[in-house]
């Protein structure tokens, strides 16, 4: 009889597999999105809080969106988890790129072994779809976000909806893994036909496709739900949903087979749900901003940081836990506008590593305290990371402020983008692209110039690139970057080489003086030259011999 | 030349990953990845975070590059990796080493004229590369054959244990090249076809 029917506790930890495994699933999708290099640390001493043994960072605001969405269920027939992944261009027209489904289906493998098997198919499936998402067209548009489009993605549960993606999308499976209550298969389909993309771009003005503004237009969180880019959530809905709960329960099995698994507390989402991220969030408009840098020190590295570094401290609880949350964004924001070779925001360090690569920077490695290595951390954790010199909280601020960025892609990206191309546009032709919503006009002209002033005072000498002047280089500078052509291929993309050949120096021999000139000299110096070859008469005929 | 180097080591990559696991006194450790980006081809791809095993690999892969170049321009050849076990012999054998997975890469070096075709061809093998990490992902998705996980005393038999952040399966690299003339020089690291024919 045991062999048919699951254990109570076998199912109940292949349920929760399957509730992290989808949750790991939203993240590297998402992740994969953000437009920047994803790295990771590779560990030996397992924390607990990497499941299916990956270092896949948990971005808290997409866990919140992925749990949301689930509400408490797993996949299961009928009911898929999907992870749309759109574009949306700076004025606002959007184009649904993927759809990464999350299936069950009812074909059940009554005999694997679930805490073992299944286990390790499912993180062999998150491997695969590590390198699948960096194999679809998506993948590359992604990296290339921020000037003109951004990517925004969009979870929901229930059926899925594969017809915003256009004529002869294309599916690629990722991978499946057979349980003994069903089958998990994951898998995408995404659209090729792109050409709305170009076509769009020429028909609207010239101006989306001349000029590049500023580059420090983050990568703005991908959007979630109906469509809405997603930045950090006003308040209303995090304030709402913050489910406290479920976390003590978060336990990531690490050990396998002979000996009784340890178990280390995950706890997942208790951090950054704990005190009200959205009161941060909304704050991202400056004055917040600048109360939260205040609290900053001369750190320039970005790192991903302990949320509950110094959550102990009023002071810091707020800015800390503003910070947990949104780290993962930053590292990647971050990479970005440099990688666009713009100044970047603030010195982004080239690849930098989880938080978990930051702890062990920071302390002794220690196994246990580190299973908070998502920005849920414990309070062990606070005390063994701060005594690093690490520099933490600092950084987190830091890291705070880039989040801000890309919290204006609330209004979608219009918002930030037009602010950005404004100003250059003024500076060109009266390339007015409508926008939607006008109104961004007002807080975002603010935004760059608020950060500099920001920027510059707070960070002290430590922060270099990201001091003041470079938004306004970013301002000033333009680059007549044509829709279509790939300027991180050639050196020298379409626009420079346009510029650079506009005016090229007449040639000399056109120019008539000249030419008349050295026709005199020409025809008097030829009886001169006339003689000197008829004394080489000779050797003449000898080289024609030699031809012949 | 380059081109198929990176080729070469981008699959590589990607091949290898998948099986990676770390295991520690009955418990695995973490596998970090990072992405990479391609210098010489629109192609990005995620490794292992290990750097060791990112240096045993471009090693491996520079030796065939050389190989290759020295062959000859128009050269053909193909690198091979292989998973393998252990099984211990009774003295005075030594040990058998018996292949589990053969992954074998199959490249061919192109010349290009100019500096067109060498975009062209970026693009090219760049999409290629995306439709062998496909592949590469159906494989491993068929959960053909995979060791069973050892006790302590036979974790070497089955994984690479030297290295400290990760823990592979035995692995062992060897590659060939053909030069134009169609005959094969091989330059086979150790047992590898004689263990094959073995079998």
């Amino acid at each position: 009889a045991m062999d048919t029917d699951l254990s109570s506790q076998d199912r109940k930890d292949l349920d929760k597999f399957i509730k992290f495994f989808a949750l790991k699933t939203v993240q590297v999708i998402v992740q994969a999105r953000l437009g920047e290099k994803i790295c990771t640390r590779s560990s030996s001493s397992p924390t607990g809080s990497d499941w299916f043994n990956l270092a896949i960072k948990d971005i808290p605001e997409v866990t919140h969106e992925a749990k949301k969405a689930l509400a408490g269920q797993l996949p299961a027939v009928g009911r898929s988890m999907c992870v749309e992944i759109s574009l949306k261009t700076s004025e606002g027209d959007s184009m649904e790129l993927e759809i990464w489904c999350l299936e069950m289906n009812e074909k059940c493998d009554k005999e694997i072994k679930v805490s073992y098997t299944v286990y390790n198919r499912l993180s062999l499936l998150l491997k695969s779809l590590l390198a699948i998402t960096r194999v679809t067209p998506a993948y590359r548009l992604s990296r290339k976000q921020g000037h003109e489009y951004v990517i925004l993605y969009r979870i929901y549960f229930g059926e899925v909806q594969l017809s915003g993606l256009g004529e002869g999308f294309q599916t690629v499976r990722v991978g499946t893994v057979g349980t003994p209550v069903g089958t998990i298969t994951l898998s995408c389909a995404y659209r090729i036909n792109l050409a709305f993309m170009s076509t769009r771009q020429f028909e609207r003005t010239p101006p989306i496709m001349g000029i590049i503004i500023d580059h420090f237009v983050d990568r703005p969180y991908p959007s979630s739900s109906p469509m809405h880019p997603c930045n950090y959530r006003a308040g209303e809905d995090n304030g709402a949903v913050l489910p406290s709960v479920e976390d003590s329960q978060e336990v990531c099995t690490t050990s396998f087979s002979t000996s009784p698994p340890s178990q280390c507390v995950f706890t997942v989402t208790k951090a950054h749900f704990q005190t009200p991220p959205p009161v941060v969030t909304d704050t991202l408009k400056v004055p917040v901003m600048g109360l939260a840098f205040s609290h900053q020190l001369s750190s320039s590295r970005l790192s991903y940081q302990p949320a509950t570094l110094g959550v102990g401290s009023a002071d810091m609880g707020y800015p800390v836990l503003f910070a947990g949350a949104l780290n993962a964004a930053h590292p990647h924001q971050l990479i970005g506008p440099g990688k666009e070779g713009g100044v970047p925001l603030i010195p982004s360090q080239p690849a930098h590593g989880t938080q978990a690569d930051q702890e062990r920077m920071c302390t002794p490695v220690d196994g246990v305290h580190y299973s908070a290595a998502t920005p849920s951390s414990s309070e062990d954790t606070v005390s063994n990371s701060s005594e690093g010199k690490c520099g933490s909280p600092h950084d987190l601020l830091e890291t705070i402020f880039i989040r801000k960025v890309g919290a204006f892609v609330n209004k979608p990206i219009n918002q930030v983008t037009m602010a950005n191309l404004d100003i250059p546009f003024a500076m060109f032709a009266p390339k007015n692209v409508e926008l939607e919503d006008n109104d961004p006009m007002v807080n975002p002209p603010d935004s760059p110039e608020t950060e500099s002033p920001l920027q510059g005072s707070l960070h002290s000498d430590g922060s270099s690139g990201s001091s003041t002047g470079n938004t306004h280089d970013d301002f000033v500078m333009i680059d007549f970057k044509p829709a279509f052509s790939k300027d991180d291929i050639l050196p020298m993309d379409l626009g420079t080489f346009y510029r650079e050949f506009q005016n090229p120096p007449q040639l000399s021999s056109l120019s008539i003086d000249i030419g008349a000139q050295s026709m005199a000299e020409d025809l008097d110096s030829l009886p001169e030259k006339l003689a000197v070859h008829e004394k080489n008469v000779k050797e003449f005929d000898a080289f024609v011999e030699t031809l012949q | 030349a380059m081109l198929a180097v990176l080729h070469t080591v981008l699959l590589h990559r990607s091949t290898g990953k998948f099986h990676y696991k770390k295991e520690g006194t009955y418990s695995i450790g973490t596998v970090g990845t990072q992405d990479v980006d391609c210098d010489f081809i629109d192609f990005a791809y995620v490794r292992v975070s290990s750097e060791e095993l990112d240096r045993a690999l471009r090693k491996a892969v520079g030796e065939f590059k050389d190989a290759l170049r020295s062959s000859g321009s128009d050269g053909m050849g193909q690198i091979s990796l292989e998973f393998y076990q252990k099984k211990k012999s009774r003295w005075p054998f030594s040990d058998e080493c018996i292949p589990w997975e053969l992954w074998t890469i199959k490249v061919n070096v192109v010349n290009l004229a100019n500096e067109q075709e060498r975009q062209i061809c970026r693009e090219k093998v760049g999409e290629k590369l995306c439709e062998k990490i496909i592949n590469i992902v159906e494989v491993m998705n068929r959960h053909e054959y995979l060791p069973k996980m050892p006790t302590q005393s036979e974790v070497d038999n089955v994984f690479d244990t030297s290295l400290k952040d990760v823990q592979p399966y035995l692995y062992k690299i060897s590659y060939q090249i053909t030069d134009t003339l169609g005959t094969s020089v091989t330059t086979t690291m150790r047992r590898l076809i004689k263990d094959t024919l073995a079998l």
